[in-house]
């Protein structure tokens, strides 16, 4: 896996975001690429999750956030006026902290994304591509009998992977992951890491993690942030055994965060 | 002593030992380590003593003044005048009520000779119990004092004491209302069934035909009036939970999903009371908008159409306003729930690149769902219970029919109907005012019990 060739899938640049008068992210540079996952560390409240948001346009739904720079997808400026931002969603798909499927059933949760997409011209192809996403989710055994149930009631584990089927249900090319375990239980964790493993290579992964032990064993390439500012971005294995900057050490070895 | 003098007194005392306990519990030593100190500060002996002065004494003022006025007669009616009185009836009451009024000197003469005559023993028993009850009351006030004052010492617990007085006297209070409720139902309890003894409750809850107009004497036409309540049950139906809330409840979902969506903060600012200020308008003033605006103004527009049955007092007319009268309360029930819906669905159906409205149409409201549902049966429980519209616009005739241009009636407009005008207070016709009061009770009810049930499913089920 590690001589994959790096096709670049997002690229962001100088981009730097404000609530209001305040800014919360400060010319960050950024590559996404296809093979590897990425992962995002700093300590709470350093913009971690701001710019994770940036890259699928989540900060447009909040009143007073503004986002300057650039950032592409394949090359294309997704901030552009002819970028259509419901067709970026379905290309970039979320997964957020607290596990968040509708009060709707299994199947029904997973189903959203391809019907408001309009890509199951079918129910046989409908079927087919639930059935295919909770497979990928490595959630398909578990719940291949009560699709009908509902998403709210499954345990808390099992909910965040119907909510990664969900997301990538509509196929996207691009899975962002905000504390996609924070919420979870140890062998619940487990299983969404090693579906993280699994995933790679297919979509392009983001993932934003305060565990640092987790950012080692999912992650290929970290990025640590610091008070907005993108203190150092290069391999897991580097920064994790020979950070370049003092700050990242400090945190790396638990002084502060 | 009148009872107002008497009051005050009492009142007076309580001031008296609160004041005197307080200098007394100031006087104690605060000085010295923290066990030895007093337990409480002087307030609270002050309070404790002066509570116990004034509570007693008051409370069994409460009681007096509903049981003597009872005493006073009995004691009148032993005297050797009361043997002049009637035996029965409105003139026997009459005479006593005019006696008494001229003992306690609220009236100068009496209409009746026979009320002068019983005066003097009206105001001799008024003046007896009088003065039991200022004796009692005052004997209370000094005992609960002189108990409580001798209870003032450093270590007397007053805090935890006068707390637990608060704790009783808060639940008085809420008993009070408890009590209300209670008497009001079991007297409607008491007047239904006094109905039902003489028209069969199939009948009334079955039957179609409505006319209440028994004559006054048994041998008059119609002297039986028909009480099949079905027409009113309809009515109430038709105008309060169809009519109304075709009206109220789209235009009310609406108006909350644009208020949580769509509107800037500052829009929501201005809307928002004026949704409230629309909530507080007396329902009278609706009323004769009704009546005036809208009733005349629909039946012209049937008739221009060629709906020549059309009626100046309409279902509809009553119907559309009292759908605009809800929708405030629909709207801000619908709001509370669209908002308790966290944003987190809302997040994950955006993220998935759903559009706003897909997200309104198939999250936010499939999730709010229950919470609406709860408001709704709340506004239909207030719609139906609504009287003035209906009284004024919806007319009297106890019509089944789906026709929103005809007139039809309600439970609540009967009831107004029935007990109108002069009364005899056991005939059908004015006890039918308790059964159809009673049914409106269970029904609004039950409603708001299941509808209370939806609502708080829904609030655990986001906690
Ligand atoms: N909706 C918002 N409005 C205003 N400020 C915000 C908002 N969301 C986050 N912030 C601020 O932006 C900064 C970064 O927050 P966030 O991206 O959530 O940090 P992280 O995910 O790394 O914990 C914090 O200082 C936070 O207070
Ligand atoms: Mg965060």
């Amino acid at each position: 896996m590690e001589n994959m060739t790096e096709t670049l899938k997002m690229t962001a640049r100088d981009v730097s975001v404000f609530y209001g008068a305040k800014q919360a992210i400060k010319s960050v540079s950024i590559d996404i690429d296809m093979a590897n996952v990425t992962a995002f560390i700093g300590p709470s409240g350093c913009g971690k999750s701001t710019f994770l948001r940036t890259l699928n346009r989540m900060n447009d739904t909040i009143s007073g956030a503004r986002v300057e720079g650039r950032i592409e997808l394949d090359g294309e400026d997704i901030y552009a006026s002819s970028m259509d931002v419901v067709q970026l969603r379905a290309r970039v798909g979320m997964v957020f902290q607290k596990p968040n499927p509708f009060p709707k059933s299994i199947y029904e949760n997973v189903a959203y994304g391809p019907r408001i997409h309009g890509l199951a011209p079918a129910k046989a192809d409908l079927d087919r591509m639930v059935e295919s996403a909770l497979r990928k989710a490595g959630l398909w055994d578990e719940v291949k009998d009560r699709l009908n149930e509902s998403g709210t009631a499954l345990s808390g584990g099992q909910q965040q992977r119907l909510c990664i089927a969900r997301a990538i249900a509509v196929d996207p090319e691009v899975v962002l992951m905000d504390e996609p375990c924070s919420a979870l239980d140890p062998i619940a964790t487990a299983k969404i890491e090693e579906l993280i493993h699994e995933l790679r290579g297919r979509y392009a992964i983001a993932i934003v993690t305060h565990n640092m032990q987790q950012a080692a064993r999912v992650s290929q390439k970290t990025a640590f942030f610091h008070l907005g500012t993108l203190v150092e971005y290069g391999d897991t294995s580097e920064i994790f055994t020979n950070p370049r900057e003092e700050r990242t050490k400090d945190y790396i070895t638990g002084r502060y965060g | 002593m009148s009872t107002l003098a008497l009051l005050f007194l009492v009142l007076g005392l309580g001031l008296i030992a609160w004041i005197s306990a307080r200098v007394r519990a100031s006087r104690f030593v605060i000085t010295g380590p923290a066990s030895q100190r007093p337990h409480s500060l002087p307030a609270y002996h002050a309070w404790y003593v002066g509570l116990w002065v004034a509570v007693p004494a008051l409370l069994f003022l409460a009681v007096w003044a509903s049981v003597s006025p009872g005493l006073v007669t009995q004691a009148v009616l032993a005297t050797p005048a009361a043997a002049e009185l009637p035996s029965f009836g409105m003139e026997r009451a009459a005479i006593l009520g005019e006696a008494r009024a001229l003992a306690d000197g609220s009236i100068k003469a009496a209409f009746n000779p026979k009320a002068t005559a019983l005066a003097p023993a009206f105001a001799q028993a008024l003046g007896f119990y009088g003065t039991i009850g200022a004796v009692v009351a005052l004997l209370l006030a000094f005992a609960g004092g002189a108990y409580a004052f001798t209870k003032v010492k450093p270590d007397f617990r007053a805090r935890t004491r006068v707390e637990r007085l608060v704790m009783g006297a808060l639940l008085i209070a809420s008993l009070v209302a408890i009590l209300t409720t209670i008497g009001i139902v079991a007297s409607l309890i008491f007047e239904s069934a006094r109905f039902f003894s003489m028209v069969s409750p199939i009948e009334f809850l079955f039957g179609t035909q409505w006319s209440p107009q028994t004559a006054i004497r048994a041998d008059q036409v119609g002297s039986s009036g028909a009480f099949g309540a079905v027409p009113l049950f309809w009515g109430t139906i038709f105008v309060g939970a169809i009519i109304a809330m075709i009206v109220a409840i789209p235009l009310g979902l609406m108006s909350a999903i644009y208020l949580t969506q769509y509107a800037k903060a500052s829009t929501r600012r201005w809307v928002k009371p004026i949704l409230e200020i629309l909530a507080g308008v007396p329902t009278v003033v609706y009323g004769y908008f009704a009546a005036l605006t809208v009733a005349p103004a629909l039946r012209d527009i049937a008739v221009a159409v060629g709906i020549s049955s059309a009626s100046s007092e309409s279902a509809l007319a009553a119907g559309l306003v009292m759908g605009v009268m809800i929708i405030p309360f629909v709207s801000s029930m619908a709001d509370d729930s669209i908002a308790a819906v966290p944003q987190a669905m809302k997040d994950g159906s955006l993220a998935m690149g759903a559009t706003s409205s897909e997200t309104i149409r198939k999250v936010l409201l499939p999730a709010a769902l229950p919470g609406v549902v709860g408001g709704v049966l709340l506004a239909v429980s207030r719609a139906i219970g609504e009287t003035m519209i209906v009284v004024m616009a919806a007319g009297l005739a106890a019509n089944l029919t789906a026709n929103p241009f005809s007139s039809v009636t309600t439970v609540t407009t009967q009831i107004v109907q029935l007990l109108t005008g002069d009364q005899e207070f056991d005939s059908a016709k004015t006890l039918a005012a308790f059964a159809l009061g009673l049914v409106l009770f269970v029904i609004t009810l039950l409603l708001n019990i299941v509808a209370l049930r939806v609502v708080k499913k829904y609030r655990e089920a986001y906690e």
